[in-house]
Order: C-alpha cells, then structure tokens, then sequence
C-alpha cells in the first residue's frame, strides 16, 4: 500500500465528486501514464481484471472505449470522447455501457499540478447527470476491494 | 437517495472536510475544546461550530468534567459512512497504487 491516500469528496445532495492523490513523480510522467495506451492499460484495473483498449485517441476531439474482462469470460465496456487534452488537463466524457439504458453520461475533469520536489496533485472532477446517477457509481460497481474496504474499516474502528 | 440537513444526518456532517480533519485529529481520545485547538491550530469558535455539528448528529459526544466538556467521537455512528464511500475509496486507491508503480517504471527508463 502507498504511503499516498486518495482523497474522495462526496457532498450529500450534489451531482458531483472529487478526487485528489498525489504522486512522487512529475506533471509529465503522470500526464504520459494517462495517454500512453500501453502504460494506461497497466493501471486503470481493478485488480484481476483485463483492460482491452479498442479506441484511445487521447488528442481534443478523440474517442475512447476499452472493455475490462473477468477470468470468468465477462466483461464490462466504457466508452467516452476526449473533450480537451493538454499537458496540464484532461477533460472527457465518461459512460459504463452495462446500464439498462444508455445516455447516463458523466463529464470528468482531471488537472495535474506541479508540486516541489518533482512531485504532482491529481484532481478528479466528475459531474453526473443525476445524484442517483453519482451515489450509484459509488455504490456499485466496486465490489472488487469490498471485503479489503471493511477489513480496513475494522482497523479504523479499532484504532478509535 | 434523499438526505437530510447537516444537522440530523451523519452523512451530511462529515460531508465538510474541516469536520473530517477533526474527527481524525480527535482520534480515540477523550479531548477538551483547547486541546483540539491546539492539535489543529484553528481558532476556538470554529473548532467549537464544528464540534456542535458532530455533537447534533451523535459523532461525538459530549461529557462535563467539572467546569471543563470532554468531547470523544462516536466510532459506532461513523460506521454507515464508511460502509457507504470505503469500496469506492479502496477502489481508487488500488487504481492510483498501480499507477505509482508504473511511474516507477517510467522514471528508471528515463
């Protein structure tokens, strides 16, 4: 486990959630993580999963899809377009395609800012369509990590 | 899933990051106001603002020793909240984890 935490903001009643990590390495290495097919493929995950890429244009105007597949044989595919790309910030369109319907579609704005030592902030901005839209991604769709979440809630808990 | 104000509701109490820092920085420990402050740095009416919020919604409570309130936080009313945003927050730090060891990579390459 890294000594950095993800630190997630989710306000009651909002269509929005934040995100921030930090990461001992430079704006562009961390920038290079994210439009690298080969290096972006290698963290995005969960953990166990297969993440095939079918589309990765990480350029203003492009198109992404990529599929994350199961040991079982099943998978679950997102798809997406590149709004903006530049050195600093990404800003995209975001959709899981397992959802009854289609059009529940979150925008998602990342910035990279340097810090000193050659280190960087990440900010996550995702604005949904909907707060039932935004508590469902956070309730659903993590199951992987579940049973590791409450062991860590249990040490929390006893710490206190 | 409609929530209620601040004040009833733990979910909205810990929805401010100021009230968050403070839980964590009261720990397991039974705490005076100006302990708190001092373990913070804010000043007293604020440390005191935010405590009355976690008090209201049974976070922490509230104990008179002499002419001095102890305060301690509730771990058991903190659960529902954990049980809500914990698989997400494992979820993305294992992601970003991964990430740090692919930057790793890169810097060694460089």
């Amino acid at each position: 486990m890294s000594k950095h935490k993800a630190i997630i903001t989710v306000e009651p009643d909002k269509l929005d959630l934040w995100i921030t990590r930090e990461f001992d390495a430079p704006v562009e290495l961390v920038f290079k993580a994210h439009v690298d097919p080969d290096l972006f493929a290698q963290w995005i995950g969960p953990h166990g999963l297969v993440t095939t890429l079918e589309k990765f244009e990480p350029v203003s105007g492009g198109n992404w899809s990529f599929t994350q597949t199961e040991k079982d044989g099943s998978s679950y595919g997102f798809h997406g377009v590149f709004h903006e790309v530049s050195p600093r910030r990404v800003i995209q369109t975001f959709e899981f395609d397992g959802l009854p319907e289609s059009g529940h579609v979150t925008l998602e704005t990342m910035t990279l800012e340097p810090l000193p030592n050659n280190r960087t902030k990440l900010t996550a901005h995702s604005v949904f369509q909907s707060v039932s839209d935004r508590d469902g991604m956070v309730q659903s769709g993590m199951e992987h990590g579940v049973q590791e979440g409450y062991e860590r809630l249990d040490e929390i808990l006893a710490k206190m | 899933m409609a929530r209620t104000p601040t004040t009833h509701d733990p979910f909205n109490a810990v929805a401010e990051p100021k009230r968050r820092q403070l839980i964590q920085a009261m720990g397991a420990q039974e705490l005076s106001v100006n302990e708190i402050v001092e373990r913070l740095g804010w000043n007293q009416p604020s440390v005191s603002k935010h405590l009355g919020v976690l008090k209201q919604v049974g976070l922490v409570s509230e104990r008179r020793v002499g002419r001095q309130r102890m305060y301690r936080v509730n771990a058991e009313r903190l659960k529902p909240i954990f049980d809500w945003v914990t698989p997400f927050e494992q979820f993305w730090n294992e992601r970003f984890d991964r990430l740090d060891k692919v930057l790793e990579e890169m810097k060694k390459e460089q």
